[in-house]
């Protein structure tokens, strides 16, 4: 354990943990926005798939690592409205629907990644910034403020979309929208306006989280997430549908992975051990999810389309 | 919009959706069909229709890509009709294309991934005119009609082992593994037996991500490496593609298995284990014309060329670590050394 405490393990550590959260963060901070309006989107996965399969076809044919970033949102965004149509004019069951979007995206993804790349082409990633000043700092420098630009606008998002929830009107209208959609409507509140918005705003985060997993990995392949789309949602749960809770929660997932990569790294895991190992940050996630969601309540309207008069 | 038609339109929906679920889910049982009955080559050769079920992508750069490529390399001698399954990790999944591919009556039917031997094995019995092979094993089950293939992994990640101490300075290595099993364990620990035997003093930190597929973990992990201060670094399985990027980017020396990988990364991979599986296919392609539809078991290795070291030719590989890889080679086929590793 002596090896872990030192200064280079542990700045490598918790830096890895930052860059492995902020595809998880930039997808939950985007469902929390559409859960906060009573949309439910388990798409998200399939998302964030084509999203990234749309910015490594960017960034691999232009070179143009924004433009890239651009394409992984302006997809996002696509897949968000074609997800408000389902789930909010033709009020489909949501999860069904979300599913359905996670299967498109999968297959979508890897069919147009065979047809189109085939053998996987390696990209340049984004260049590490660092912040001045603050960057230098002996130790925490390395740790969080040096990073690519991607990770500081997920970070930065959190205390954006917290204002917005909570300090305007906009984000008044949201949580109305998501706690009693008649109600909200009956004050002119326009609920099926309202949870587009959401919707698309959150898939285009999704679609940036995978841009930012292809970008950061430097490669794209068949189901390049892992299921980090589904993460992400129970993050939101995690996180009591709040962006600080989900940032907490995304955090905590990607120290936990970044500390038994390094645990096993250095051998404190044994390799007896390691598959073992491997569970611990879905295992821990899964705990803390069910501690807090006993405290918290999730949106009353959440998946629940809403009809006026109905 | 009327109830009426927002039921309609609903409807039509849904019904699209399904046909792009469907499109979608479709694209992993690509039929790449080839050869067909057309004979090919000198007089006509009777076409065998075979099938490839694997748990990765054929582009992996690593373990299913190095079965169909030796599928595409035989597929003119042996006037191959090829059908291709990938993308099935999930057992279930791969046990329903193989089924199918049974009934279809392919006459070899490759199950290409250890976990499948369950499967296998409960349906070799039904299907006594197919062929299976399964891989990487050595058990045939006692059925006429399984062969089993495997590689000598260890052979190869012993010589690149002992390229590997021989070239690090800061006599560090990382060794990024998915699950302590089967092929993996079998190369990571023959690149263990390699480096030791070339340097005792090697630091050697082995990870098991425990996912044969998680890129970011892979990434991860080998940037773990790096801040361990290793300047070498190899790996197995389909994820490493995101430890050889990082690789790439911080300029550490990678070797590669299954598959050529100096792709990925020109400037560091020093050289790859590749298999030639056409080695075993080609004895059981030749079985099953005779009428033998299983029963044996095949390993690929350096010394039946079924495994070979292939070198980047852009890496500046010293003369004498180039010598000390030629000597394991020899010397592990004519038998003066040994691995150690037993699968």
């Amino acid at each position: 354990m002596s090896r872990f405490l030192t200064i280079t393990i542990l700045t490598a550590t918790v830096a890895s943990g930052i860059r492995l959260a902020t595809p998880f963060l930039l997808a939950s901070l985007g469902e929390t926005m559409g859960q906060r309006s009573g949309v439910l989107n388990l798409g998200v996965d399939g998302i964030m798939l084509l999203g990234a399969f749309g910015a490594y076809y960017t960034a691999l044919h232009t070179h143009d690592l924004w433009l890239a970033v651009l394409v992984g949102i302006l997809i996002g965004v696509v897949m968000g409205l074609i997800t408000a149509v389902i789930s909010v004019t033709l009020k489909a069951e949501q999860g069904i629907s979300g599913i359905g979007v996670y299967l498109f995206g999968l297959g979508m993804s890897d069919l147009l990644f065979q047809k189109l790349v085939g053998t996987p082409v390696p990209i340049s990633s984004l260049p590490t910034l660092k912040i001045p000043l603050v960057g230098t700092i002996p130790g925490l420098g390395k740790m969080f403020f040096q990073a690519n630009l991607l990770v500081y606008v997920a970070f930065l998002l959190v205390p954006v979309l917290a204002f917005v929830l909570n300090r305007t009107t906009y984000g008044t209208n949201i949580k109305a929208v998501g706690e009693n959609p008649a109600a909200a409507d009956s004050l002119g509140v326009n609920v099926a306006r309202i949870r587009y918005s959401t919707v698309i705003l959150g898939s285009g985060l999704a679609g940036l989280g995978g841009a930012a997993l292809a970008i950061q990995l430097g490669i794209f392949q068949s189901n390049l997430t892992q299921g980090a789309g589904f993460i992400a949602v129970a993050l939101v749960y995690f996180g009591a549908w709040r962006p600080l809770g989900v940032m907490g929660g995304s955090l905590l997932y990607g120290m936990v992975a970044a500390t038994v990569l390094t645990w096993k790294t250095l051998g404190i895991i044994p390799q007896s051990a390691s598959d073992l190992a491997a569970m611990a940050p879905a295992v821990l996630t899964v705990v803390a999810l069910v501690v807090v969601a006993s405290r918290f309540r999730q949106p009353a309207a959440l998946a629940k389309p809403y009809q006026r008069g109905g | 919009m009327s109830e009426h038609t927002l039921r309609r339109t609903r409807l039509l929906v849904v019904a699209t959706a399904v046909l792009f679920i469907a499109a979608a889910c479709g694209k992993s049982s690509t039929t790449s069909s080839s050869g067909g009955t057309a004979s090919t080559g000198a007089g006509s050769i009777k076409p065998i229709k075979v099938a490839l079920v694997a748990p990765s992508a054929t582009n992996d750069l690593a373990f299913t890509q190095s079965m169909f490529d030796a599928l595409k390399r035989l597929k003119s001698k042996y006037n191959l009709d090829i059908a291709v399954s990938d993308n099935k990790f999930v057992v279930d999944d791969a046990a329903n294309a193989i089924r199918t591919y049974a009934t279809q009556g392919y006459s070899l039917v490759i199950a290409h991934g250890s976990q499948f031997g369950g499967t296998v094995q409960q349906l070799a019995p039904q299907f006594p005119k197919v062929s299976f092979a399964w891989g990487t094993a050595g058990d045939t089950f006692g059925q006429s009609n399984v062969f089993a293939y495997q590689a000598a992994s260890d052979q190869g990640g012993y010589v690149e082992g002992v390229m590997g101490a021989a070239l690090s300075k800061s006599h560090v290595i990382g060794i990024v593994g998915p699950i302590e099993v089967g092929d993996a364990k079998l190369y990571v620990d023959g690149f263990k037996a390699g480096a030791k035997a070339t340097d005792p003093s090697i630091d050697l930190r082995v990870n098991y991500t425990g996912s044969f597929s998680d890129v970011g973990l892979a990434s991860e992990a080998a940037r773990s490496f790096i801040a361990a201060k290793a300047d070498v670094m190899t790996g197995t399985a389909q994820m490493v593609v995101g430890a050889i990027g990082v690789a790439k980017t911080s300029n550490v020396a990678w070797f590669g298995t299954q598959s050529n990988q100096t792709s990925l990364a020109p400037n560091v991979v020093v050289a790859s284990q590749v298999y030639h599986w056409e080695v075993a296919l080609t004895q059981i392609f030749d079985s099953i014309r005779k009428g033998t539809l299983g029963g044996q078991q095949y390993t690929i290795d350096l010394k039946n060329g079924g495994e070979a070291l292939e070198y980047n030719p852009a890496y500046s590989l010293p003369s004498d670590v180039k010598a000390k890889a030629d000597a394991a080679v020899q010397g592990i086929k004519d038998g003066s050394i040994t691995t150690g590793v037993s699968g």
